[in-house]
């Protein structure tokens, strides 16, 4: 009698142990996505171009084929526009492949900028793929893309 | 206050294309990474980042976490009439800086 009693006592035990330990493994599971996981790069692009069809061609993704140091790489975005009240360029944003997040920057722009040419400084994660896109006011999308290698990576070191 | 640097020129000629480069101190902290006590440093971040020209939003940018620490952007834009040109970041925090430059046409 004592003996299955104390039989049941520690299989309850078992499975309290065994049932505490699954949930800890499903938080960790529910949190990692979160915490590092953000869409693909496709579904980025459609993001900001609604759907609509990107062209190549039109704007120039200036960065260093090899880079250093992940941390600061400086990029330069140069869009070929008249920058007119009838045709300019409305936006150009940046996105990237393999860090914890697609978005890099988005630049607003109109007529009153001249030159549609923006530069900036920004942290890559690891070596991966970088595509810049520009909204033109007629509605339609430019890309370019370069692969960038980074030899000391920025922002997911873990400790 | 934060330290803000912006490089653009004092007078320009009207219809010249003015580049302006503007640099910030500021973290700009991911939320991704582990500080020195292995827990993980919270977000802070400029989120925006804004131009007006005499009251006229001129050029903006939205900043995302893959923007460097003291983030440097630099801009175009056309010199129509001589006015103060306002320089804006806003970010977590509460955080929030305005600077003025004059800009004089000819």
């Amino acid at each position: 009698m004592n003996v299955t009693e104390m039989h049941v006592n520690e299989m309850n035990v078992t499975r309290r142990t065994l049932l505490s330990a699954g949930a800890a493994i499903g938080t960790l599971l529910v949190i990692r996505p979160a915490l590092a996981e953000d869409v693909d790069l496709p579904s980025a692009i459609k993001a900001f171009t609604n759907g609509a069809p990107v062209q190549r061609g039109r704007v120039k993704l200036d960065i260093a084929p090899l880079v250093e140091n992940g941390n600061t790489v400086p990029i330069t975005v140069h869009v070929t526009s008249p920058m007119s009240a009838a045709d300019h360029v409305l936006a150009i944003t940046v996105l990237n492949e393999k860090n914890p997040q697609r978005d890099v920057i988005t630049c607003h722009l109109g007529p009153r900028a001249g030159r549609a040419d923006i530069s900036a400084r920004i942290r890559l994660a690891t070596s991966q793929k970088l595509v810049a896109i520009a909204q033109m006011s007629d509605g339609s999308f430019w890309s370019d893309s370069a692969d960038v290698i980074v030899t000391l990576a920025a922002c997911i070191e873990t400790p | 206050m934060a330290r803000a640097l912006i490089t653009m020129p004092k007078t320009a000629k009207r219809g010249e294309i003015v580049e302006i480069r503007t640099l910030i101190a500021h973290p700009m902290e991911t939320g991704y990474r582990a500080g020195d006590d292995g827990q993980i440093v919270p977000r802070n971040l400029i989120r925006r980042f804004s131009c007006r020209y005499e009251g006229e939003l001129v050029f903006s940018a939205d900043l995302f976490p893959a923007v460097a620490a003291n983030p440097y952007l630099t801009f175009c834009t056309l010199a129509t009439t001589s006015g103060t040109l306002q320089f804006t970041w806003d970010g977590d925090c509460g955080f929030s800086q305005t600077e003025n430059v004059v800009l004089t046409v000819t």
